[in-house]
C-alpha cells in the first residue's frame, strides 16, 4: 500500500494537470496548447508570447479565475466530505446530506438579499453552515437508541427542507427583477461570475479550513472509531472533533459562497478516493483534494462547452454524480465494508 | 501501586450502577473480575479508564487522580481492550494496531518509523503477522480480539484493562490469549480482565474480584476467593470446585455447574 502511494498521487496529479490544460483550451474561443503554454510562460515573467492579445485575455482574465475557482471549490468540497465521513463514521454523509451546504446557502442568500458585500456574504455562509451542522449533530445525539445513520440522514433531510423554506421565503420577498434571478442562478451553482477578488477571499479561507484537517490527519483516523475507544487511545475527542467540524464547515461554506450549491462532490469523490487509498485519512485527504479539483474543473469545462448556453454546475454534477454513486454503491463496497 | 480505586461509585449520569468499590492493581499482577451479566463490569472498567467520571471516590494511576490527567497522559498509563466490535471503515489490521500509538504522537504528528516498528512487534507478539495486511472488518471475531490486544500492546501502557478478552475466541485461542496475559504480567504489566468463565480465573489470575449488583462481594487471592460457596452466591447456581491432578504431575482447579451433572 505504502509503496503505491507516491504512484497514486502522481497519477492523480497528472490527471488534474490534464484537466486544467483542457479547461484552458476548450471553449467558444479555443486556445491551442502551445499558445496556452506561451501565454502562461510570459505571465510567469518569461519571454513575451507575441500572440493575439485576445488569447491572453481569454486565458488570464476569463478562464484563469474560473479554472482556479473550480480547482478550489472542487478540492474544498471533496476534502470537507472526506472529513465529515470520518467524523460521523459514515461513508454516506457529505456536506449536502448533513445540511451544511443548505445552511451556508441560507446564509449566502440572506447576504445577497440584503445586498451585502462579498466578505459579509462569506461570513454569513460560514455562520449558516456551522449552525446547520451543529443542529444536525445535536439532533443525532439527542435521538438515541435508533440506527445512527438513519437519524443523521433524516436530521439532515428534515433540516434541509426547513432551510429550503427559508430560501423560498427570501426568494418570495426578493426584488423579482434584480435579486430573484441572482439568487436563483446562484442556487443552481455556477462559477461563471467568480471574480479574482472572490478568490482572494475564499482561497485563504479554504486553506485555513484545510490546515486543521491535514495537521490532525492521524487523530481523525482514530476519531472514526467508537468514541470511547478513541478516548481510551488518548484522543481528546470533543476538542479534535470541534476543530475538524469547524475546518470542514469553513471549507464548505467558502465554496458555497462563491459557487452556489454544487452537490455530490463531497459524497462521491471521497468515496472514490477511499477505493484507491483505503481509509487512512493521511492518504485519503490529498487524493480527495486532487480528485475533487480535477473533477470539478472537468465538469465546469463540460458545463460551458456542451451546449450553446451554460448548463448550471449543480445540475451537471447531479447528472454525473448520481449514477456514479449508485454504480459504486451496488458494485464496489470494499471502500467501507 | 499502578492503579487503585478508592470508595468508587460509578454509573451513567443520574443512573448509579455500582458503589463502594475499592481495589488495587500492582504491576506484574493479573486481577480477574468475575460477575454475572449486568453486574456493572464494563461500567466499572470505563470509570477506571477515566471514560466515565467517578460519581464518588477516585481513581488513581501512579498516585495521580485520573480527573487531573489529560486523555493522552491516561492512555500512556492504561490501555483498553474493548469487546471485539464492528469497525466503520476498512482499516487493515496493521493500521488498527498502529492507532495504539496515538497517545505517544504529538497532536499534529503521524506515526513514524519507530511507531511502525512497535506496531509490527505487537502484531508479532500476538501471533497474527499473517493477518497484518488483512482488512480488520473482514477477519473473524476472534482474530479481531487478537488485533485489539495487539493494539493495546502497541500502546505500551503499564496497565491493560481487558473487557472479556476471551469472549469470541475458540478454545485454542482462549488459552493462547490467557497465556499471553500471563506473559504480559511476567513483563511487569498489570492486567485487569473480566471473564464469564471461572476456569479462566483459575488458569491465569493472581487475584480475583467478584462484582455483584455493582458491589465487590469478594476480592483476594485466587485460591482464597474462588470457593464453591462464593461462586454459588455470585452466579446463583450450585457449583463444585474440584482439584484435578494432571497427567505428568501438578494440579489445577476447575469449576463445574452441579445442576447439569
Amino acid at each position: 500500500m505504502t509503496a503505491r502511494q507516491p504512484l497514486m498521487l502522481l497519477a492523480a496529479a497528472a490527471g488534474l494537470l490534464g484537466m486544467v490544460a483542457l479547461a484552458f483550451s476548450i471553449g467558444r474561443y479555443p486556445v491551442a496548447f502551445p499558445d496556452l503554454l506561451r501565454v502562461l510562460w510570459s505571465w510567469l515573467g518569461g519571454a513575451a508570447h507575441g500572440l493575439d492579445p485576445a488569447i491572453e485575455t481569454v486565458v488570464l482574465q476569463i478562464r484563469g479565475p474560473r479554472v482556479i475557482a473550480a480547482l478550489l471549490v472542487g478540492a474544498a468540497l471533496a476534502a470537507a466530505g472526506a472529513a465529515y465521513q470520518n467524523l460521523f463514521r459514515n461513508p454516506l454523509v457529505s456536506p449536502d446530506i448533513l445540511g451544511v451546504s443548505a445552511g451556508a446557502a441560507v446564509g449566502a442568500v440572506l447576504g445577497i438579499f440584503l445586498s451585502l458585500g462579498i466578505v459579509a456574504i462569506q461570513s454569513m455562509a460560514l455562520a449558516g453552515g456551522l449552525a446547520a451542522v451543529a443542529m444536525v449533530y445535536v439532533v443525532a445525539r439527542a435521538v438515541r437508541g435508533h440506527d445512527p445513520l438513519l437519524v443523521l440522514v433524516l436530521a439532515g433531510v428534515v433540516l434541509g427542507s426547513l432551510l429550503g423554506a427559508f430560501v423560498a421565503l427570501m426568494k418570495y420577498l426578493a426584488d423579482p427583477y434584480n435579486q430573484l434571478p441572482a439568487i436563483t442562478f446562484w442556487l443552481l451553482g455556477s462559477l461563471a461570475s467568480v471574480s479574482p477578488r472572490d478568490l482572494w477571499i475564499a482561497g485563504p479561507l479554504m486553506l485555513a479550513g484545510l490546515l486543521p484537517l491535514w495537521l490532525l490527519r492521524w487523530r481523525i483516523n482514530v476519531l472514526s472509531l467508537d468514541d470511547e475507544e478513541a478516548r481510551a487511545l488518548g484522543v481528546a475527542t470533543v476538542r479534535i472533533r470541534l476543530a475538524v467540524i469547524v475546518g470542514a464547515t469553513l471549507m464548505t461554506s467558502a465554496a458555497v459562497a462563491i459557487s452556489g450549491v454544487i452537490g455530490w462532490i463531497g459524497l462521491v469523490i471521497p468515496h472514490f478516493a477511499r477505493l484507491i487509498t483505503g481509509p487512512d485519512f493521511s492518504r485519503l485527504l490529498p487524493v480527495s483534494v486532487l480528485l475533487g479539483a480535477g473533477f470539478l474543473v472537468g465538469v465546469d469545462t463540460l458545463a460551458r462547452s456542451i451546449a450553446d448556453v451554460e448548463v448550471p454546475l449543480g445540475v451537471l454534477t447531479a447528472f454525473i454524480g448520481t449514477p456514479l454513486f449508485l454504480w459504486q454503491l451496488t458494485t464496489a463496497r470494499r471502500g467501507w465494508q | 501501586m499502578k492503579l487503585s480505586a478508592q470508595g468508587l461509585a460509578f454509573g451513567y449520569r443520574d443512573h448509579r450502577v455500582g458503589s463502594d468499590v475499592t481495589l488495587e492493581l500492582a504491576s506484574g499482577e493479573v486481577l480477574c473480575l468475575l460477575g454475572p451479566n449486568g453486574s456493572g463490569k464494563t461500567t466499572l472498567f470505563k470509570t477506571l479508564l477515566g471514560l466515565l467520571p467517578p460519581q464518588q471516590g477516585s481513581v488513581m494511576i501512579e498516585g495521580r487522580d485520573t480527573r487531573n490527567l489529560a486523555r493522552d497522559a491516561i492512555a500512556r498509563q492504561i490501555s483498553y481492550v474493548p469487546q471485539a466490535h464492528g469497525a466503520f471503515f476498512p482499516y487493515t489490521v496493521r493500521e488498527t494496531v498502529l492507532m495504539g500509538r496515538t497517545a505517544h504522537l504529538g497532536l499534529f504528528s503521524a506515526p513514524s518509523a519507530s511507531d511502525h516498528a512497535a506496531t509490527a512487534a505487537a502484531i508479532e507478539r500476538m501471533g497474527i503477522s499473517h493477518l497484518a495486511d488483512a482488512i480488520y472488518t473482514q477477519i473473524s471475531g476472534g482474530e479481531r480480539q487478537l488485533a485489539l490486544i495487539a493494539r493495546a500492546l502497541a500502546q505500551e501502557a503499564r496497565v491493560v484493562i481487558m473487557d472479556e478478552p476471551t469472549a469470541n475466541l475458540d478454545f485454542g485461542n482462549q488459552v493462547r490469549v490467557l497465556e499471553r496475559i500471563r506473559a504480559l504480567a511476567g513483563e511487569g504489566i498489570g492486567v485487569l480482565l473480566s471473564t464469564h468463565d471461572p476456569d479462566h480465573a483459575f488458569l491465569c489470575a493472581d487475584r480475583v474480584a467478584m462484582l455483584h449488583q455493582g458491589r465487590l462481594v469478594a476480592c483476594g487471592e485466587t485460591a482464597a476467593v474462588m470457593t464453591a460457596p462464593q461462586l454459588q452466591q455470585l452466579y446463583g447456581i450450585p457449583v463444585s470446585v474440584t482439584e484435578l491432578s494432571l497427567q505428568g504431575g501438578g494440579s489445577s482447579k476447575v469449576c463445574l455447574p452441579l445442576r447439569m451433572l
